[in-house]
């Protein structure tokens, strides 16, 4: 069980910037902390081993250890108003579609406080029916229920009436589809003796107040589905004021009545909450619930929210997520005016207890001329970030070919789903995981980390493994900087402009349009790029336009998905663009790469075969000092070059017609398959002893503009480089490419024969 | 629908030989069975020291519950833990235990 642990408020930073660290020793025991350059994150005793090198600075020494709790399930929270303390007699109303009715009682609408037991939640009750609770702040509570069970995922209006004058309570549980032989509808009156306690607390949507902490809310019972429409009147409405109040189509004498009727269709990219009222009780997400969700009069008409925002006006909340942890700072690193670019991570730990908080130290801009630069994919890093398919995913064992390995990482994931999940994953009720945030500790983002889809061997993926190529680069003296996706999203062309090359990971796989845009505005210009992974640019993302570090990815209607997006729900809320696999964005790798994704198995790798096309003059420096037939049979990630994720060349999905397929990977297992967005009528024979699409295609082409692209196309090649002390032909190779991209000479560009 | 039959032994052979890797079409669809039960109670392994020592364990029914350990049921090679899941498995479907076949194949 992992005891400590911490994230940092940055990604990456410049030299002389600060970078702030959370931790929580969980225990309360004193840690020390100290800041490492990161090499090679690999324990395997088969390779080159862990290569963290101390770089002393100001940070180094010994700090208070405290707990610091992560608060997860998110809800709406409206800042107090004189308005809640005056209400006697209210109406309280809002569409639901809940997603585990029958877990316990969970808070829909409520402004209450925990501590004094005063005010109103209108919610699910322990029996799964819709409830009222009153508390008086004196003592008395009373919790009526509709009697009526509600079903899960399905669109209910509902109601509660306070009338103070009468004692009474109406609940209005009515909804929107009749099925036979079911009985879900109530209406249900209750006489109470209490009367309504001013809770002084927020108004707060799918969970309730519960103990102010120093720099934020504890909440609890939270609720699971879909909130839409929701709305506080003063008074009791009748059937008809609800309805045209539901619809916004009160009168002016009813909406005097309203204290609030919040619209979340309006700003739905933002993280704020719109009160349609000219109270203007405006408020915000808090945990980034899913937003864009499709309403309860959505009527499939458009299936972009952006088209017809009435219908989207649905917020889907989850009692496990999670975006900012906002744990208190524990310290600050000034970066210092000397440190090299580079990844870097500082260490906390007592005892045998450890956690590594990674960041990017990226070069001032002007001083990587002529350079390369490593591209950090921390977008990717956040897609995985804290996966649960080893413990969730009953086709996790069937992926690897193998008993999956459990890690300590894996097993405080199990037992602390607190610490959110990655969008692989689904959350508790099901529904998919669409946003993923780095601000929280991120534990398969380490150095040390190994994983269960890592392959034989190394076991390495994502992070972890982007250090064999890190190590290689530093083994071969190649002087590198680093930058991150985050830098290519935000700073475009501007973040890699100056370098020469630009060297990926090894699973490269999300981006963003402006990431696309910015690489290819880099090939334009005569760029070069080495693509050393595989399953690169697939699926499209959106970065939050305000809320800094939580990405979202639409699982659309193809490619290789641990969860499917609801139809009509495939567009992304952080921007209002089309979700999905880049290829359904009329972009598929091979138009970036010149290979796309193409299989995929996660037992042992395989071996590349020369092909013909590395006997032409164009690739002779790629192979000189290369005579095998046979490339990569051998290797720390699963005993090959080429394995775990495949890409292939593909004339007809954007290869371009220059394209050398130098080398191709052969005799993958049956566990490796070929991926579902080519199969377009299902068929015997997918598996990698019989499909001729299981393979990885070692490319290399020419840009228009005198750059050049080299793409190995297997997730597993950068676990070759070390072997035999860094003398085999998947390291010759990749050097050969390198020193040569590093050339600034232009590559040939002009068809031999073509008249000017 | 193929149910595993206890006489397939011969595949148990052919994967104490080979335990990772390319299989036959008939071992992989039985390994298919095995690997593909629901997830409660599925057994994994739990590394507890790095390339060295591996603990057998099994999945638990709810998310965020607590894996079982079995501390007897420690390895120091993958492989030798997939061996004895292999046999747990084969008698979880068949019944027959499977100590005599491998006490004579580790001979």
């Amino acid at each position: 069980m992992k005891k400590i642990l911490g994230y940092s408020n940055q990604i990456s930073v410049f030299p002389g910037e600060r970078i702030a660290f959370m931790v929580s020793s969980e225990e309360g025991a004193d840690y020390e902390a100290s800041l490492v350059r990161i090499l090679h994150g690999d324990t395997s005793p088969e390779g080159p081993g862990l290569k963290l090198v101390p770089v002393p600075g100001p940070i180094d020494g010994s700090y208070k250890g405290r707990r610091q709790e992560l608060l997860a399930g998110s809800y709406v929270a409206i800042p107090d108003s004189p308005l809640f303390s005056a209400l006697g007699s209210f109406t309280v109303q809002a569409m639901i579609w809940p997603t585990t009715p029958d877990r316990g009682a969970q808070s829909l609408i409520a402004r209450w406080d925990q501590e004094t037991r005063a005010g109103f939640i209108l919610g699910i009750d322990v029996k799964g029916c819709l409830s009222l609770t009153l508390g008086d702040g004196r003592g008395k509570v009373e919790e009526l229920s509709s009697g009526k069970r509600l079903m899960a995922r399905e669109w209910y209006f509902v109601a509660a009436s306070y009338d103070a004058e009468k004692g009474e309570v109406r609940l209005v549980q009515d909804p929107s589809v009749d099925h036979a032989m079911t009985d879900d509808a109530a209406e249900a009156i209750h006489k109470v003796t209490g009367n309504l306690g001013d809770a002084k607390r927020p108004l707060l949507m799918a969970a309730h107040f519960e103990e102010k902490l120093r720099s934020k809310i504890r909440t609890g019972n939270h609720y699971n589905g879909k909130i839409d429409s929701p709305a506080l009147a003063a008074g009791v409405l009748d059937r008809a004021q609800r309805e045209r109040l539901l619809v916004g189509k009160a009168s002016p004498m009813e909406m005097a009545q309203v204290v609030g009727r919040w619209d979340f269709s309006v700003e739905i990219a933002s993280d704020r909450i719109y009160d349609t009222t000219e109270n203007r009780l405006h408020g915000k997400i808090v945990n980034m619930p899913a937003r864009a969700m499709k309403g309860y009069n959505w009527s499939g008409d458009e299936l972009c929210w952006r088209h017809a925002p009435d219908e989207y006006g649905a917020i889907h909340f989850h009692d496990d997520d999670v975006y900012d942890a906002a744990w208190d700072e524990d310290f600050v690193l000034t970066v210092p005016e000397n440190l090299k670019s580079g990844l870097y991570a500082v260490r906390v730990g007592y005892g045998n207890e450890e956690d590594y908080m990674p960041f990017v130290v990226k070069a001032r801009k002007g001083s990587g001329k002529g350079k390369a630069v490593f591209l950090i994919a921390t977008g990717s890093y956040m897609a995985y970030a804290n996966e649960h398919l080893p413990t969730d995913a009953p086709l996790a064992q069937l992926l690897a070919g193998r008993i999956p390995v459990l890690y300590p990482h894996d097993v405080f994931l199990q037992e602390n789903r607190n610490y959110g999940s990655s969008c692989y994953d689904t959350h508790s009720d099901g529904s998919g995981v669409c946003y993923s945030s780095r601000l929280r500790p991120i534990l398969n983002m380490r150095p040390n980390y190994q994983s269960w889809i890592g392959g034989d061997g190394s076991s390495l993926w994502q992070f972890n493994a982007d250090t064999h190529i890190i190590d290689w680069l530093d083994a071969k003296g190649f002087d590198c900087d680093f930058v991150t996706d985050e830098d290519l999203h935000y700073h475009g062309l501007a973040a890699i402009e100056d370098y020469a090359v630009v060297i990926t990971g090894s699973h490269p796989e999300y981006h963003s349009r402006q990431m696309w845009d910015a690489m290819e505005a880099f090939k334009q210009k005569g760029g070069r790029l080495m693509y050393l992974g595989a399953n690169g640019w697939y699926w499209r993302i959106a970065y939050h336009q305000t809320c800094p570090g939580i990405l979202e990815v639409r699982r659309a209607e193809d490619g290789t998905r641990a969860w499917a997006a609801e139809p009509g729900e495939y567009y992304h809320s952080f921007t209002g663009e089309y979700g999905g696999l880049w290829r359904r964005n009329g972009r598929p790798t091979q138009m970036m790469a010149g290979t796309g994704f193409t299989a995929q198995g996660f037992d042992v790798s395989s071996y590349y075969r020369r092909q013909p096309d590395a006997d032409n003059p164009r690739a002779a420096f790629i192979m000189e000092g290369v005579e095998d037939e046979i490339i990569g049979d051998f290797g720390l990630i699963g005993g090959g070059a080429a394995g775990l994720e495949l890409d292939r060349a593909d004339r007809l999905l954007g290869t371009p017609p220059n394209c050398l397929v130098l080398a191709s990977s052969e005799n993958h297992t049956d566990i490796y398959l070929v991926v579902c967005e080519e199969i377009l009528i299902n068929y015997p024979g997918q598996g990698g002893q019989e499909n001729p699409l299981v393979r990885a295609d070692m490319v290399f082409y020419e840009t228009a503009s005198g750059g050049a692209v080299f793409s190995t196309s297997s997730i597993a090649w950068g676990g070759s480089l070390s072997h035999n002390n860094y003398d085999n032909n998947c390291s010759r190779i990749t050097e050969n490419v390198l020193r040569r991209f590093l050339d600034t000479t232009s590559f040939e560009t002009a068809c031999r024969g073509k008249r000017d | 629908m193929y149910k595993i039959n206890p006489d397939d032994k011969h595949l148990a052979e052919e994967f104490r030989r080979n335990r990772i890797g390319l299989h036959s079409a008939d071992l992989q669809k039985l390994l298919n069975v095995f690997r593909g039960a629901p997830t409660e109670g599925k057994f994994v392994l739990i590394c507890t020291k790095p390339h060295e020592e591996w603990v057998l364990a099994q999945l638990p029914k709810t998310r965020g519950g607590k894996l079982h350990m079995h501390h007897n049921r420690v390895f120091t090679s993958i492989e030798e833990a997939e061996w004895e899941v292999f046999k747990l498995r084969w008698k979880h479907y068949t019944g027959e235990e499977f100590g005599s076949l491998s006490r004579r194949q580790h001979q």
